[in-house]
């Protein structure tokens, strides 16, 4: 469903090359595959259009004509351009010179205020912070029985008051920050509609009795052309200060990001990526701008795989590969590795062209994985490092440890000795030749 | 049933405000030029419509133009309006039951769509037309959802089956049909967690739920309803797709009408995936929830007072 920009726009330019000169007006046809990846990318409509009017005027100029790889070039400008738009630098959440610092969550309901509230206060708690969760939201059945059971989750205090409005819970709820001692109150709000006034009226009426030094609209990325009004509306009504992007760990492309700071100029500050409580991290704009495009998150891909790779190991694992000596114990832990980067569909979600690929995805389960750890954990440390010594009987013995079939086992071992028998040819080729080949692992289940 | 209509208008009044307003400028009185279907497409593009459902649409509309040629640019609209209603036109009450008794319903979505707001406002209506209702309280992720369920439940008045937070949702869901056969229930409303759909592990989870309700009553569910929100963009299409491979969804909910969101994503999903939009979410009120009226929806987006 949605290819990778750049393949498209290769394909768009081959068939304009086919007729020799590149023309302006060709780069316009083009430029068509930017804005609908843009529009698919739930971008609002006159953002593209104003968006693409930019791009335009740069990649008509002369460098993506005579280019060699004018896609390239292309995509090169657009996403200049749009990491330019989201502003390149991360925003932060700003601290009040004199503490108490008061913190507001406003948004639509269902965007996830509740949720990010804890996630924002165990964040606040991790950097060495005393926050104070305050529920201000009276409307929404057990609402404050979600959060106070979310503030006991991350063991922060949560303060709410039966009967009282939401502008005297703030009141209420600085008199219990500054009786606790605490340094931060976080706000979490009912959610509301833009156009519903008398609510909008309470917002603000909470925000002069005790004044927010951030109001963060929360909004949902897989928001599509509303995104635009309802911050608008809400930024009009309200002093906005920022965005929070919530549900990156969907697969939407998150286009809202890009109309919201478009047409506000608001800078988005957090985004939340998980169920669990930890899953918040402050929003790197550069990497929206390829996920938007289609292009895959390989900056975050690289970042966790540099968390979760042993350097050590690592190493030694190339220096032993160097000298052919690759062993299922090798194999093992390069398993172990990789399954320390996260579930194995959430890593490929980041690599360019593998989103909404569900079938793949299926296929590349992580089950898959687990399976071959299974049969290689139920080998005995000697069998690892000489595999030759695994007989029919310890085949069925393996395949009855790991809960699989002799057939799994056998498959296992037969790319095991493929990749060894490549290894040494490769040995064999290479003279001071670098890098490694491509190895079939791990073993996919067939179909 | 007196003042459904009026709900209706007044809920969708301000999704239609704006594009109705738009329109009317744009088209009300004039004569189609060819120009004006760059704003027919901006009109289907803000409505979230998608690339491929705009140009379905419009391709279509152009056919007509070309054979009939229009002089008034509000035939246009007229013919482009067809179209839309015929995407989404569907057949008989979402509020029927089937011949089994308990039937089953299941409600589905991802994250913060409004559904154990839309069981609520389901057992409500479904309790005041004289159907004995047991909701089912499956999402024991979230915290106090059942909370929120049984606040609900006592509003509704019907009765409420749970096992608590962290409890095994397929465990909730067995109980309840099994407890609702026992009591004579007509109807059982089982109400799920929020998922994101590009997590495997808990769509296999909800997966299970779906099997096991059936393994508790033969046929079951007998219905399961997506709940999509209307702010909702492209994604919505995804979500749809993943979720009918899952639990082969029979129907869409699509909430939060009331907001200036017009959920246009909608009609993709009934054009590339069949699923009919079943329900539309209006207003935070127990009545709030009614039978789609393709006629009325396609009408707030395309702005409804042309003719009038």
């Amino acid at each position: 469903m949605f290819d990778n920009l750049a393949g498209k726009l290769e394909s768009a330019f081959r068939r304009l090359r086919k007729k020799g000169v590149l023309s302006a007006a060709d780069v316009r046809d083009a430029l068509r595959e930017v804005r609908m990846a843009l529009l698919e990318a739930d971008v609002n409509f006159k953002v593209v259009r104003e968006f693409l009017s930019k791009v335009e005027e740069r990649a008509v100029g002369q460098t993506v004509l005579a280019s060699l790889t004018p896609e390239q070039e292309v995509v090169r400008v657009v996403r200049d351009e749009l990491s330019e738009l989201m502003g390149g630098q991360p925003s932060r959440v700003t601290m009040a010179s004199h503490p108490p610092t008061v913190i507001y969550l406003v948004g639509l309901q269902g965007a996830g205020k509740t949720t990010t509230a804890a996630k924002l206060a165990a964040m606040l708690r991790r950097q060495g912070r005393q926050p104070l969760l305050v529920a201000a939201d009276v409307y929404r059945p057990a609402a404050y029985e979600q959060l106070a059971t979310l503030g006991r989750q991350i063991d922060v205090p949560v303060y709410y008051n039966p009967g009282a409005t939401p502008v005297e819970l703030v009141e209420q709820g600085i008199e219990r920050t500054h009786k606790l001692a605490r340094d931060v109150m976080v706000v979490d709000t009912a959610g509301r509609l833009h156009i519903d006034q008398a609510l909008m009226a309470e917002l603000l009426a909470m925000h002069s009795k005790v004044p927010g030094h951030e109001i963060l609209l929360t909004v949902d990325a897989a928001t599509g052309q509303d995104a635009v009004r309802v911050t608008q509306s809400f930024h009009s009504q309200l002093p906005l200060t920022g965005v929070i992007l919530t549900k990156l760990d969907g697969d939407a492309r998150g286009g809202a990001a890009l109309s919201i700071r478009a047409v506000t100029g608001l800078a988005i500050k957090l985004a939340t990526n998980g169920e669990k409580l930890d899953a918040i991290e402050t929003f790197q704009p550069d990497r929206i701008a390829s996920r938007i495009l289609g292009m895959g998150d390989v900056l975050s891909l690289i970042e966790k795989a540099e968390e979760a790779l042993d350097h050590d190991e690592t190493a030694d694992l190339a220096e032993r590969l160097e000298q052919g000596e690759f062993t299922l114990e090798d194999f093992r832990g390069m398993l172990q590795q990789v399954k320390r980067m996260g579930p194995l569909s959430k890593v490929m979600e980041m690599l360019p062209g593998m989103k909404g690929l569900g079938q793949l995805k299926d296929r590349v389960d992580d089950r898959s994985l687990v399976r071959t750890e299974a049969i290689l954990s139920s080998m005995t440390v000697g069998e690892r490092r000489r595999p030759s010594i695994i007989d029919g009987s310890r085949r069925l013995r393996i395949a009855r440890g790991s809960g699989t079939s002799v057939q799994e086992v056998n498959r296992l071992l037969k790319q095991f000795r493929e990749v060894q028998k490549m290894l040494r040819q490769v040995r064999g080729m290479r003279k001071g030749k670098r890098g490694f080949p491509k190895f079939p692992f791990p073993p996919m289940p067939e179909g | 049933m007196p003042g459904l209509w009026e709900r209706l208008r007044g809920g969708l009044t301000r999704t239609r405000q704006g594009l109705g307003d738009r329109i009317r400028g744009v088209f009300a009185g004039r004569q189609w030029s060819d120009d004006l279907w760059e704003s027919l497409e901006e009109i289907l593009y803000e409505a979230d419509l998608g690339v491929d459902t705009v140009n379905f649409l419009l391709e279509r509309t152009r056919a007509e133009v070309w054979n009939q040629r229009p002089r008034k640019a509000e035939a246009v609209v007229e013919l482009l309006k067809r179209h839309m209603v015929e995407l989404v036109r569907m057949n008989g009450d979402p509020r029927s039951l089937a011949d089994h008794r308990p039937t089953v319903w299941m409600v589905v979505g991802v994250n913060g769509t409004g559904k154990t707001t839309t069981v609520g406002k389901m057992a409500y209506q479904m309790r005041e037309r004289g159907f004995k209702v047991v909701l089912g309280a499956a999402d024991t992720f979230r915290a106090a959802a059942q909370e929120q369920l049984s606040v609900w439940a006592s509003r509704a008045g019907v009765e409420i089956i749970g096992q608590g937070y962290g409890a095994d949702a397929a465990a909730v869901a067995f109980d309840t049909i099994r407890a609702a056969s026992a009591r004579q229930a007509d109807l059982v409303i089982i109400d799920t967690a929020g998922r994101l759909h590009n997590k495997s592990q808990l769509m296999q989870e909800l997966a299970k739920v779906h099997r096991v309700t059936g393994r508790a009553l033969a046929g079951a569910p007998h219905q399961v309803w997506l709940v999509l929100d209307a702010t909702t963009g492209q994604n919505g299409l995804l979500q749809a797709q993943v979720f009918l491979e899952t639990v082969q969804v029979t129907g869409i909910v699509l909430t939060k009408l009331d907001g200036t969101a017009k959920g246009g994503v909608a009609l993709a999903i009934a054009r590339q995936l069949a699923i009919p939009v079943c329900w539309m979410g209006v207003g935070e009120g127990l009545d709030d929830l009614i039978p789609f009226d393709p006629e009325a929806y396609v009408e707030a987006i395309l702005g409804g007072d042309l003719n009038a």
